[in-house]
């Protein structure tokens, strides 16, 4: 390895667990809070609370390791893994509560497209905007500013307020600013997870570009195909803790494997994200292919998803989604209530959805099904990875062959014809 | 896994856009960045702050721009808003004898200071701190990204609305000085102290933006404090009453000393209108608070800005 430009020692960092959703929000909260004040004092509060205090939740625990100088390291795990905190902390924007890392050079850190872009600036205003936030240099923005636009693909709007901008204009002018700084050290949050997808390909390719330069740069991503493609070396992170550095293809196979192990657990006890700390609401899953087959489902066929939910009579309005993801972790389609069933329904104590898929054309290939609710507003519980579904060979465009995984996605009939 | 050969060619460049400098100095010469906990209180890093100092400058220019745009009226509401309040407290405590000062010069007539140049002469320091106050306060928990998603100089976060509001403070004053003219009253000598109490003006503004937004952060209720603080320090800082014309104030004019503001309002009138004399003790208070102020502000904001990303 050359020089390491990153040098991670047992670095940690601890939350109160009262601290992750402080409730100081109203007058009651506030005298409560006044009285305890001369408590807290006595305890520290301020700087080193106990770090074995019962309370304290480590978001990530004795990393260690090092980057060298061009090397692109992934960075793999899990949601709530601690791999946004690492991020966070190697770009100074939160402290470490044990250990260090040194950076050697100009850091500039990507965990937002656009953060501090103003809704009521141009497009040409909020260009300079941001590039002095993300750390760019008044001369260094003119000197770019042509460029920049021509990657953004909005001269015709510069001078709109961003506010009138499409979703994708907004996020492409952001990523084309960000996508301009020269730092030594980059380090980036899943930002490429945004655009449609040709932008995304000139997104990856920027990085790329970036990557050729010579410089470092720590690339967190749940897409797996970018992270084969560009990254040299990979680091898992499970649980607060990182694993050694290995290579892409190692640590893609490790990832999948971690995420795919459980199959042997019931629903109930799956992992999962709630957005407030509940009991599990999505308590079983059963999928039946057209043959008759638990998980199994010739492409064409149809399907069908019978999903347990509990524990939730205390909401009044919510929507569930099943969504379908292929082995890369990319999501290849989404089954919603309100869209495609047309209903949102009431929580229940127990209550049993089904759904049913007439036809699913997919490539074959495996599968993995994730389950959200949500209300109007966010979500509520989504479980990753509840359950796999193998998606078979059939021969459904009477041809006798059909495509295969990494010749597109769905199998789709269609005509052909020579003219002439 | 393997890699399909599709995949690999997005890492290929794909605009030509590659006039971009090359690699420059590879980092190994370059100064180390040690990111550890610290303990304490933290220095102000002044270096750290003069090399972004552009960063200031665009978010100052930012706020300026944001304010007045959609306004039908624009700019002119730096101009109207104070014209306005003018009128309205003018209205309310009668054109004349609210400014009355023996210690004015000329003739009998002219020992009243107009009232409308008395409450504009106040109400330009003071609708400059109030600003600083409130929009200052609020500035860290109203753009939260910029603390959780990025990693600046977070003291301008706060500084930048000042220097918005010192943009407004420059347009007051020109439209004080026409109404100055069109009453005839010329403006003392020691005007030429007015940009020293400008800059003290800021520096208090400052101190005060520093503490409320680093408090705020942590202890939301703020929000609801800092309009009573604007209310409150108005009416005991003598900005629309002469302090004369409050018995309790008058009388124990020391407690006035306790008060960061009123000397510093009361010396804006001393360095415009002639014969309007300097309270030197309530001055000195008010240099003595500022810089007490600034300074605590500096260091609270230091020391637990490196929660701000975690509690933000």
């Amino acid at each position: 390895m050359s020089t390491p430009v990153i040098k991670v020692r047992g670095l940690g960092k601890a939350y109160r667990i009262g601290m992750v959703n402080p409730k100081h929000t109203n007058f009651r909260e506030t005298v409560t809070e006044l009285c305890k004040q001369p408590f807290k004092r006595m305890r520290k509060y301020d700087d080193d609370f106990t770090k074995d205090a019962a309370d304290t939740y480590w978001a990530l625990k004795d990393v260690s390791f090092e980057v060298g100088q061009g090397e692109v390291l992934g960075v793999i795990g899990r949601n709530g893994a601690g791999k946004s905190t690492l991020l966070k902390l190697l770009s100074r924007i939160t402290e470490p509560t044990e250990g260090e890392a040194r950076i050697k050079g100009r850091v500039s850190s990507l965990l937002e497209v656009g953060t501090g872009f103003h809704p009521e600036l141009t497009g040409r205003e909020n260009i300079y905007l941001n590039g002095a936030i993300l750390g760019m240099k008044h001369a260094e923005i003119k000197a770019k500013f042509d460029e920049i636009v021509a990657f953004s693909e909005v001269e015709k709007f510069l001078e709109t307020p961003v506010k009138r901008y499409s979703s994708g204009m907004y996020v492409r002018l952001a990523f084309a600013v960000a996508a301009h700084l020269e730092p030594e050290v980059l380090i980036v949050d899943e930002v490429l997870a945004v655009g449609d997808a040709s932008f995304q390909k000139k997104c990856l390719g920027k990085m790329g570009d970036v990557v050729k330069h010579g410089r470092t740069v720590l690339f967190v991503s749940h897409n797996m195909d970018a992270v084969a493609s560009l990254c040299t070396q990979v680091l898992l992170v499970e649980k607060g803790r990182a694993g050694e550095k290995v290579s892409p293809e190692e640590g893609v196979k490790a990832y999948l494997s971690l995420t795919n192990s459980d199959a042997s657990v019931p629903v109930r006890e799956k992992p999962r994200t709630q957005h407030r700390t509940r009991d599990p609401i999505f308590t079983g899953l059963k999928i039946t292919g057209g043959s008759g087959h638990a998980n199994v489902v010739e492409t064409g066929r149809s399907v069908t998803f019978e999903i347990d939910i509990e524990n939730c009579e205390d909401l009044k309005n919510v929507t569930c989604a099943i969504s379908l993801h292929n082995e890369r972790a990319q999501r290849v389609v989404f089954f919603h209530t309100l869209y495609h069933g047309g209903f949102s329904f009431p929580g229940a104590k127990k209550k049993k959805l089904v759904c049913t898929v007439p036809s699913l054309p997919l490539v074959p290939d495996s599968y993995y099904v994730e389950l959200v609710m949500s209300d109007g507003y966010q979500f509520i519980e989504k479980v990753e990875r509840v359950d796999r579904l193998d998606v078979v060979y059939a021969n459904s465009l009477g041809t006798g062959k059909i495509p295969s995984r990494g010749q597109g996605f769905f199998v789709l009939p269609c005509e052909w014809k020579h003219e002439g | 896994m393997s890699v399909s050969v599709s995949q690999l060619e997005l890492a290929k460049p794909l605009t030509s856009d590659s006039t971009a400098t090359t690699g420059g100095n590879n980092g190994i010469d370059q100064p180390e960045l040690v990111i550890r906990p610290r303990k304490g209180w933290i220095a102000v890093d002044w270096k750290e702050l003069w090399t972004h100092r552009e960063l200031l400058y665009f978010l100052v220019w930012r706020d300026v721009k944001v304010r007045y745009k959609q306004a039908i009226l624009g700019i002119a509401w730096a101009v109207l808003a104070p014209v306005l309040s003018v009128v309205v407290f003018t209205f309310l405590f009668g054109a004349k004898g609210l400014g009355a000062n023996k210690n004015l010069p000329g003739p009998p007539d002219f020992q009243v200071l107009p009232t409308s140049l008395f409450i504009f002469c106040g109400l330009i320091p003071w609708l400059f701190i109030s600003q600083s106050i409130s929009n200052g306060g609020l500035s860290l928990v109203n753009q939260q990204n910029l603390l959780s998603k990025i990693y600046m100089p977070r003291l301008f976060i706060p500084a930048s609305t000042i220097g918005s509001g010192l943009v407004d403070m420059f347009i007051s004053f020109g439209v004080f000085f026409v109404m100055m003219s069109i009453y005839g009253y010329a403006p003392s000598k020691q005007i030429v102290l007015l940009p020293l109490l400008i800059f003290l003006t800021v520096l208090l503004s400052m101190g005060l933006a520093f503490t409320l937004s680093a408090m705020t952060v942590t202890y939301r209720d703020l929000r609801f404090l800092i309009p009573f603080i604007t209310q409150i320090g108005m009416w005991v800082s003598a900005v629309v009453i002469p302090f004369t014309g409050v018995d309790a104030m008058k009388r124990h004019q020391w407690v006035l000393l306790l008060n960061p503001f009123f000397g510093i309002i009361d010396s804006f009138r001393s360095a415009l209108f002639p014969g309007w004399g300097w309270r030197p003790w309530h001055l000195l208070s008010s240099i003595i608070w500022t810089i007490a102020i600034l300074v605590f502000g500096l260091f609270y904001f230091r020391k637990t800005e490196r929660r701000f990303a975690d509690i933000a």
